[in-house]
């Protein structure tokens, strides 16, 4: 009994590190930043230490309820878009040879593990007037003046589609690959049509792996204001600029720590949503 | 299994070459003399050149370095500890500080940047390598954690009970069995984690200091005020570091689970 409790304690002290680190660095600040979106700014610099709920009454104001429903319409459009086109890449690749499904994974790999940065960079050549996409397309006499699709939604849109869907293709891929392809066979042999086979067989068995691709691209498209701001110039305004421009130049704590709150509040009951639909705890792909 | 029809092949050959397109642009233009990144005015490699004499550039190379380096060891080592201690002791509280661990990754990067921000200011923390490293930290762990987790949960106990049955104290029986079994989910982890921290630009802009140069942070502005061949360069050589890195990984991968395969070598089904 007395070397079974000694064992225990060295296993606890394995713990040790995780919980501190967690209770430090994750829940308490979490905790601050709630405290914080109730309290109002300094005059000068700082905050004041009384109650209000200011902070949430402005966030009611019309320009930030449309920065809200601006950043969720962007990331629901990039989505989609994300959806349609990583869903079929996703699924085609997890019926390759295991040798192609092999090189497939190493040249999405590739770009997913280059700066995300640089790959937007990429973008930013294609897309500036005069840039690549209108040489070709005014060498081709496709079209007669440059595009300018630098700083345009189209160009945030693709920028977004363009960072996310490994995501979407790797949660998919994973679900897939787990998949019992007899099952299909089955529902075709008892007369199902391909269609019908898909919907009832395919799309159920990688339901967890569309779903949890739906996360890890919606929920990051809501907070990255750097695809915005440099494909879109400063034309569009989402969610994640507001908090940036709040802590930087507004100097803003307790409005940023407010505006954080909602999203995250946003964010966190679409994880649950997930986590109950599919009932489980993981994310497909992540791992 | 049916095979992939030719438009299905065709489909993912596509989608490959329009992710490439950005990336080979890139490339390309890095070789470009004409500073104007329109004009095409024959192959040179001054930008490498410049590249490789701008001072602030190193420098900000070598920090991320340092930061990737810290926070990887951290969350290695944290991540570790958590999964396998979880896998032993089995409370409640683990659900909790699990859930709670992964939220740096479940949530918009830019919550957890504005969180920091005001933290280290309250705590009066000097904004700077520590605040980086901490807040890196604090986004790599999961990626461990969940990693060594699935592993630890599809292993087979038997092999460490054995161990412990034939005389292997709990120390000795971790050591020798159950992480040299772990170590392949251990690195795994640790690829991701050092790919996200060298990539972060969103928190780290909240959390650097005025002092403390780091790559994305350097590269953001940079690419904020212009379009310089300079960073063409720059992605280029970063590209080509990655492909060899990869390449390592992979490799490395294939030694480490040549033992592993030939248990399961049936598993293809194609």
């Amino acid at each position: 009994m007395t070397m079974k409790k000694r064992k225990n304690k060295s296993i606890y002290l394995m713990l040790v590190p995780i919980y501190a680190f967690t209770i430090i660095f994750v829940l308490f600040p979490i905790l601050y930043m709630i405290l914080l979106s109730f309290l109002s700014k300094a005059e000068v610099w700082g905050v004041v230490k009384e109650v209000t709920l200011d902070n949430y009454k402005k966030i009611t104001e019309p320009l930030y309820i449309k920065t809200f429903l601006d950043s969720i319409k962007l990331a629901a459009i990039s989505t989609g878009f994300v959806v349609l086109l990583g869903y079929p890449f996703g699924y085609f690749m997890a019926k390759l040879s295991k040798k192609w499904k092999r090189r497939m994974m190493e040249l999405i790999m590739v770009p997913f593990w280059t700066s995300g940065l640089m790959r937007l960079y990429g973008w930013i050549i294609v897309f500036r007037s005069n840039g690549t996409l209108d040489q070709i397309l005014m060498g081709l006499h496709i079209t007669k003046s440059p595009l300018k699709l630098l700083y345009s939604y189209e160009a945030v849109v693709v920028g977004m589609i363009y960072a996310l869907m490994p995501f979407m293709v790797l949660s998919v891929y994973s679900s897939a690959e787990k998949m019992d392809w007899t099952l299909v066979e089955a529902a075709r042999d008892l007369g199902a049509t391909k269609f019908k086979a898909f919907i009832t067989i395919t799309l159920k068995q990688t339901m967890p792996g569309l779903l949890s691709g739906v996360i890890l691209t919606f929920v990051p498209s809501m907070g990255m204001f750097f695809v915005a701001d440099l494909l879109g110039g400063n034309k569009i305004v989402l969610v994640g600029s507001v908090i940036q421009e709040q802590l930087t130049k507004g100097r803003n704590l307790p409005f940023a720590a407010a505006m954080s709150v909602v999203l995250m509040l946003l964010t966190t009951m679409l994880i649950s949503l997930y986590k109950r639909v599919t009932g489980s705890g993981e994310m497909e792909g992540l791992v | 299994m049916k095979k992939n029809s030719k438009l299905t092949n065709f489909y993912l050959a596509l989608m490959i070459i329009i992710t490439y397109i950005p990336i080979v642009i890139t490339v390309v233009y890095s070789f470009n003399e004409s500073k104007i990144s329109t004009i095409w005015s024959g192959i040179s490699l001054k930008w490498y050149e410049e590249l490789f004499r701008d001072r602030d550039m190193k420098e900000a190379l070598r920090n991320s370095l340092v930061l990737a380096f810290f926070c990887c060891s951290l969350s290695a080592i944290i991540g570790t500890l958590g999964a396998v201690g979880m896998s032993k002791v089995k409370t409640k509280a683990n659900h909790v500080i699990e859930y709670l661990a992964t939220i740096p990754i479940m949530i918009p990067e830019i919550i957890l940047g504005m969180v920091f921000l005001a933290v280290f200011s309250l705590l009066s923390i000097p904004f700077g390598m520590t605040t980086l490293v901490i807040a890196h930290t604090s986004f790599c762990i999961p990626y461990v954690l969940l990693n060594v987790k699935a592993r630890l949960a599809g292993m087979d106990g038997s092999l460490e009970e054995a161990a412990r049955d034939l005389g292997a104290g709990r120390f000795r029986a971790f050591i020798d069995i159950v992480l040299p079994l772990i170590t392949p989910a251990i690195l795994s982890g640790v690829l991701l984690s050092f790919a996200m921290s060298f990539d972060d630009v969103v928190i780290s802009i909240f959390v650097t200091g005025p002092k403390v140069n780091i790559l994305p942070v350097k590269i953001y502005t940079k690419i904020k005020t212009g379009v310089t061949p300079e960073i063409n360069a720059l992605a280029t050589v970063l590209l080509a570091a990655t492909v060899l890195l990869l390449f390592l990984s992979g490799w490395i991968g294939r030694r480490a689970g040549r033992f592993e395969n030939k248990e399961d070598g049936n598993e293809e089904r194609n």
